[in-house]
């Protein structure tokens, strides 16, 4: 075999880097190991010119592989493999060595300890680089069609976005109607536009489209597969009425019995028991509650088209989809909650999606605005912002972000068309958005009456409700008395959103909405490919937002999916055929059945692998490797990492799943939060990988203690129990076993990273290194095995 | 200070909402603006007064705090400053220095302490020296007269459900509760110390007939071990129990005063009025403002011995309040709420339609025997 050639590159990133890193030293250093043939610095190794001197160095000096050391390969993997391509060489024969984020920015604190932390990092990536191999990426062919949950104007717009570029869409939805929350509005701001007459369109085109089949009452119950070959089960709930039959001539409402609250008018009017949700739904189709159904029968008795159904059961669907959109929206905080406000105890409390109804013609009150204790006139309405929101004591911390602009939107309406008088209180008026300002000015100018000061209590007056609150432009207590005080409450994630996503495994972030893959580069992405989010399921937004979303997500759907294949990541597992016994232990681990038998042998089902390397250490012959994490890539990586170990150092492995984790890692760089810098990072598929083996073989060669950080929940759940085997052994060979320590770090808790990594060195300090006896008992225990 | 100060109470965070000011129940007839201390102290010039005094640490500006900061730590640290300066009313420098020399702000005497309990036939903790539950009197209780009854009236139902409390007698001194509110931090840790040394080792349970005392021993004691309970907490457990018996009163209608300490310091809402409404021919009505929202007495944070700005009384609001609910008796579970509320009955006028009772007081009343 040829020796290897190896190029270095590090990179100053104008600064960033070398401020902190002495790139020169790391130079020097590199330029005398045995394979290097050229090793540079630049300024900024991703720029244009940076990148072509690189694949001239490549050419002109025949290099076969390449190590980089800049920033998170988060940021630039692509554009140095595609440098690689340019230049001839396979991408996976580069190696890319984090001294950004896991280093410069960590370390600013002392220039000498991240110069050597550096170092260790780019001697590690050297020596697995000597290991490393050409890989293909593999592709596999997939559905053309989308499952889209939820149908609000998100998913509506998504729906017809999709199904007009030709994809065949499902869109769920579990009530039965779609239109969601904005079905419910009037007009809608900055233009003041009817709500109805933007959005009713689009649902009938929904009911039309050719591409798309609507499901309502229906709840996604699982979603199995892998990206591009998704199997949904979906539940249908009976509707009770035959939707291809139903004329929607309301007989059968006005023949029911069974009074009950109107969701539509937030409970504020009656429905019956059979009933249409609103005017303009769709299905335009009547709809039993069968909650409160008494199957008395008199519908069906009245029904001139005998389309009634109340043996109607609920069923199973089950979809095969290529990709999956989340827009299941929001709902609004209890007002109830709110103790300080006595809603629930004044009738004339109100929320602001009951003053939405109250001014609707469909409304509770048919369009008068009346006070609900004694109908009486409403003259004088205040609006409470921040009810609730932007309160990190008690309620939500975040801003609720559209109720600034929809109370100026109410408050103007009030002054045009029912010309009462309304008070605004407010902490901040948020108005940042096209026309959004000029808004402001308008309810300013119209008579809005602004009041700078949350709303401290609300009670009963002497004609009245009093709110009493600090004018704190004034720095004066007013208590003032309105007729109608409306209390903008803010969105909250939908009930059902966790639950959804512990069946599908969405990602949820401390606000509870779904966690974007990035929040400004990776808005509708999530951490699974394959599947996007748009709408209030990631946080509050306005209907514009909600669209620019929908159609965003509509777009990588079919970025992913438009060329009928999607391409899978070669770094799995693979099967050393010859020393493979078909025992089946690692078809026992693997958690979603992804290795089968084969003439008596294990073979990988590549795409449906998701590569968590759980079945890497349960192979008692080691038959079985993982692709550009393998055996020996892992271990040059550890020897490299440690090479430069003096005596009396101490220093510690930590072992960070690739994905999650090391996104929190790089969170901790981009937040420069300071660790110590003994911690050397090694990147892998997941915590499952990590046997017995591994971590003897990190303290055989000179680690003085090991963090684990896995960021997937279900892999911590499904193989923590190994982990823990491991230790056992740990200890058996004479290692104690709290120099390792394990944890699941979720990404919204990313930060808990650092306090791992500073309290475990500090407790590893105290116990001081390992000694060389103890690492001279460990080989031997390795090799007797 | 300054900004550490602001530091120190999480204030940094403050947004400038004024939920603070508009929530703080003085706020329309004093000048005390916590919000626009705050807003000075971000600009590094104070301006505060004489007003600082009139707070009543009612807590309702924390509690409401949407950004969880702590504006009243921030006020008995501007006190305490200006008690090391000596610039204090004379009458809560004269409280203090009763604190100091007899052990209760009113300078009765020390040794009187315990008179309270004469006839009741309970011992001290001297002479009772394997008793595991402790008494703990309020100055108010063991002084006041009217306090007093209601102290004895406790004594009276832990006896019929068969608990025998010691107390401390003269060995007792202020629990220092609005000492430290006062912002005399120092004469705090002498009397916290005392008490501590005089509760001794072997009590496990520590019941207090005021609110103030038991939030002082649970949050600013400090190494406490015994289990500390309000009364009212202590009570509702035996009811649990099936130790307190209670039979009924005449049908009457009674209304529940959240004291500030028990309730929005403490979370303490649900025992009162599970004991009330234990006792047959109770009904319990609530006021418009209750539990969290419950209006402060004037009771706390000193004013206790401090005047505090004109205008008129929140007692005499509340007792209004009362009223107004149809309730003829206003039951409430702090000696400094009972004393306030009662004044406010006189000067509402109200004496002949509502009369201010310790929920002790009712219980004994219920009790089989009497």
């Amino acid at each position: 075999m040829p020796q290897p050639k190896v190029g270095v590159f590090i990179c100053r990133c104008g600064g960033n880097i070398s401020d902190t890193v002495d790139c020169d030293h790391l130079r020097e250093k590199a330029s005398k190991w045995s394979y290097v043939v050229v090793a540079r610095v630049e300024d900024y190794l991703c720029s244009k010119p940076s990148q072509d001197r690189l694949v001239e160095a490549i050419k002109s000096r025949g290099l076969d592989r390449v190590v980089v050391a800049c920033c998170t390969p988060r940021m630039h993997l692509s554009t140095f493999h595609d440098a690689m391509r340019r230049a001839g060489l396979n991408p996976y024969m580069l190696e890319f060595v984090n001294i950004r984020e896991q280093c410069s920015w960590v370390h600013a604190d002392d220039k000498e300890a991240a110069t050597k932390k550096a170092l260790r990092l780019l001697k590690g990536g050297y020596e697995r680089c000597l290991e490393l191999e050409p890989l293909e990426p593999m592709e596999e062919p997939c559905r053309k069609e989308v499952l889209v949950i939820g149908g609000g104007i998100a998913g509506i717009t998504c729906s017809l976005e999709l199904a007009d570029k030709g994809y065949k869409v499902y869109l769920v939805e579990k009530g039965p109607s779609i239109g969601g929350n904005m079905a419910k509005l009037t007009k809608v701001f900055p233009t003041l536009d009817c709500a109805q007459c933007i959005l009713t369109p689009k649902m009938a085109e929904v009911s039309r489209h050719p591409n798309i089949t609507l499901l309502t009452l229906s709840e996604v119950e699982n979603i199995e597969g892998y990206p591009g070959n998704y199997t949904v089960k979906v539940k249908v709930k009976p509707r009770g009425v035959d939707v291809s039959k139903c004329a929607g001539c309301g007989i059968c409402s006005k023949a029911c019995p069974v009074e009950v609250d109107d969701e539509y008018n937030e409970n504020r009017s009656k429905r019956k028991a059979i009933y249409v949700p609103f005017p303009q739904a769709v299905p335009y189709a009547y709809v039993i509650d069968f909650s409160a159904c008494t199957r008395c029968g008199a519908c069906i008795e009245k029904c001139p088209r005998d389309a009634i159904r109340l043996d109607e059961e609920e069923s199973q669907l089950e979809l095969k989809v290529g990709g999956v959109v989340v827009a299941v929206g929001y709902e609004l905080l209890d007002a109830k909650l709110l103790e300080d406000y006595g809603y629930g105890q004044y009738p004339d409390v109100i929320t602001m999606m009951e003053l939405e109804r109250l001014t609707s013609l469909f409304g509770p009150t048919k369009g008068l605005l009346r006070k609900f204790s004694d109908q009486s006139e409403v003259k004088k309405i205040a609006i409470v912002l921040c009810a609730g929101s932007r309160d990190r004591n008690r309620y939500v911390p975040y801003c609720s972000k559209v109720c600034c602009m929809y109370s100026l939107k109410q408050a103007v309406l009030l002054r045009e068309q029912f010309g009462v008088e309304v008070w605004i209180f407010y902490t901040d008026i948020r108005a940042a958005g096209k026309g959004y300002e000029e808004l402001y000015v308008k309810a300013q100018e119209s008579g809005v009456v602004f009041v700078r000061g949350r709303v401290a209590e609300i009670r009963r007056g002497e004609h009245g409700l009093l709110v009493r609150a600090e004018n704190t432009l004034l720095g004066k207590v007013m208590e003032e008395e309105f007729d109608l005080v409306a209390l903008a409450t803010p969105m909250i994630p939908p009930s059902g959103l966790r639950q959804l996503a512990d069946k599908v495994s969405l990602p949820i972030g401390e606000d509870g909405f779904i966690q974007e893959k990035h929040p400004k580069l990776g808005p509708v992405d999530l951490l699974r490919a394959g599947i996007y989010a748009c709408g209030c399921a990631l946080g509050p937004r306005d209907v514009r937002d909600s669209v620019a979303d929908a159609l965003a997500a509509s777009s990588r759907v079919d970025t992913f999916l438009r060329r009928g294949v999607v391409i899978s990541s070669p770094e799995k597992p693979w099967v050393y055929w010859e020393q493979c016994d078909g025992c089946g232990a690692c078809m026992e681990v693997c958690p979603i059945a992804a290795i089968e038998l084969k003439e008596g042998k294990a073979a990988v089902k590549v795409v449906s692998c998701i590569g968590c390397g759980a079945c890497i250490p349960a192979c008692p012959k080691s038959a079985i490797d993982f692709k550009n994490y393998t055996r020996r890539q892992l271990e040059a990586q550890l020897k490299g990492l440690l090479a430069e170990k003096r005596e009396g150092d101490v220093v510690i492995v930590a072992f960070v799943e690739k994905n999650i984790a090391y996104t929190g890692l790089d969170f901790l760089g981009l937040d420069r939060v300071n660790y110590p810098a003994e911690t050397l990072p090694i990147a892998i598929p997941s915590s499952a990988i990590l046997g017995r083996d591994l971590l003897l073989k990190a303290f055989m060669l000179g680690a003085d203690g090991i963090v684990v950080i896995e960021g997937q929940k279900w892999v911590d759940e499904a193989f923590r129990w190994r982990f823990e085997e491991a230790l056992a052994s740990l200890e058996e060979a004479g290692v104690e076993s709290t120099r390792v320590y394990y944890s699941l770090i979720e990404l919204p808790a990313y930060r808990k990273i650092a306090d791992i990594l500073r309290t475990h060195t500090s407790m590893v300090r105290d116990l001081g290194p390992l000694g060389a006896e103890e690492r001279v008992r460990l080989s031997r225990a390795m090799e007797a095995r | 200070m300054k900004l550490e100060a602001l530091s120190r109470h999480e204030l940094l965070a403050c947004m400038q909402c004024g939920v603070c000011v508009g929530s703080c129940p003085l706020s329309t007839r004093s000048t005390l603006n916590v919000r626009r201390i705050t807003a000075s102290l971000m600009t590094k010039s104070l301006e505060v007064g004489d007003e600082l005094w009139d707070c009543t640490t009612c807590y309702l500006c924390v509690y409401r705090c949407p950004r969880g900061t702590k504006p009243l730590d921030l006020i008995i640290e501007l006190r305490s400053e200006r008690v090391e300066a000596g610039k204090i009313p004379p009458t809560l420098r004269d409280s203090l220095e009763n604190t100091f020399k007899q052990g209760n702000p009113w300078g009765k005497s020390r040794v009187k302490r315990g008179e309270w309990a004469s006839g009741l036939g309970i011992k001290r903790l001297l002479e009772l020296e394997d008793s595991k539950i402790l008494l703990f009197t309020c100055c108010a209780s063991a002084y006041d007269p009217r306090a007093q009854e209601a102290a004895r009236a406790l004594v009276k139902v832990l006896k019929a459900a068969g608990v025998e409390p010691a107390f401390l007698g003269e060995d007792e001194v202020c629990c220092g509760n609005e000492v430290y509110n006062i912002g005399e931090l120092g004469l705090f840790e002498e009397l916290m110390e005392t008490n501590k040394a005089n509760m001794g080792e072997g009590v496990e349970t520590i019941i207090t007939t005021s609110p103030h005392c038991y939030y002082a021993f649970k949050n600013r004691y400090l190494g406490l071990k015994a289990e500390v309970l309000h009364y009212t907490q202590f009570l509702a457990r035996l009811l649990d129990e099936g130790l307190l018996k209670l039979k009924g009163l005449a049908d009457v209608v009674v209304t529940y005063h959240d004291p500030c300490y028990l309730g929005r310091r403490s979370g303490v809402y649900e025992e009162p009025r599970k004991l009330l409404k234990a006792i047959r021919g109770v009904k319990l009505v609530e006021m418009e403002r209750s539990r969290s929202r419950s209006l402060c007495c004037e009771g706390g944070g000193g004013r206790m011995w401090f005047e505090g700005p004109p205008g008129r009384r929140l007692a005499e609001v509340r007792v209004v309040e009362a009223s107004s609910t149809g309730a003829s008796i206003l039951a409430t579970a702090c000696p400094f709420c009972l004393a306030n509320l009662e004044d406010g009955v006189k000067t509402a006028g109200l004496e002949d339609k509502l009369r201010v009772m310790d929920v002790a007081e009712l219980l004994a009343q219920a009790l089989p025997s009497s």
